[in-house]
């Protein structure tokens, strides 16, 4: 799951009959940073979130799960909204070769 | 499996059915010297993990979807065990 911010709206009329009634957000994926990762994405959405909540999202199968038992073609859904997410952010993130252990 | 360290959690109350009782945190790949670090994605948490612990995360649906006992969830990441040592060779 990926997180994301809600940024838009889309209105699709013409569409495949197994979206018929979904609401479809523009979402702009991004880290725990708030920094954004790739270009805004439309998202179908199951938990009626609003234009600038945060969100989680899940991507292709999952995102087709989401709407179970219909199952639509879509490759990204939003399956819930974020109160808080908060990162620390020294970690280091580096595997050093050799052993290293754990507490 | 991606090894990886939980660097925060989430709370979401609004979510989807599956979600329920799970415990979301973020976790952010780990990489070996002179790679470029990946971007942090969110897991539920299968093995009490806190923020800080290096963790096993296992990134496929099915797997984390049998974890939460729903064959139908839309779910796709879980941590699923505490790392306590790891050694590479060169």
């Amino acid at each position: 799951m990926i997180l994301g911010q809600v940024v838009g709206t889309v209105v699709a009329t013409i569409k495949d009959e197994q979206l018929a009634g979904e609401k479809i957000l523009l979402v702009q994926l991004m880290n725990a940073k708030r920094e954004k990762i790739g270009r805004p994405l439309a998202a179908i959405e199951v938990v009626h979130a609003g234009v600038g909540d945060l969100v989680f999202l899940v991507r292709s199968r999952e995102a087709a799960l989401a709407t179970y038992p219909v199952q639509g073609p879509v490759d990204l859904a939003i399956v819930g909204i974020v109160d808080t997410a908060e990162a620390i952010q020294d970690v280091e993130l580096e595997l050093p070769f050799g052993e290293s252990f754990f507490t | 499996m991606i090894i990886a360290k939980v660097v925060g959690n989430v709370v979401s109350t609004i979510k989807h059915s599956c979600y329920a009782g799970r415990k979301l945190m973020i976790v952010r790949p780990m990489h070996l010297p002179g790679d470029k670090p990946d971007d942090d994605f969110v897991a539920i948490d299968a093995a009490h993990a806190g923020i800080g612990d290096t963790v096993l995360v296992c990134s496929e649906g099915n797997a984390t979807r049998a974890l939460v006992g729903n064959p139908n969830a839309p779910v796709r990441s879980s941590i699923v065990g505490i790392i306590d040592s790891v050694s590479i060779i060169r």
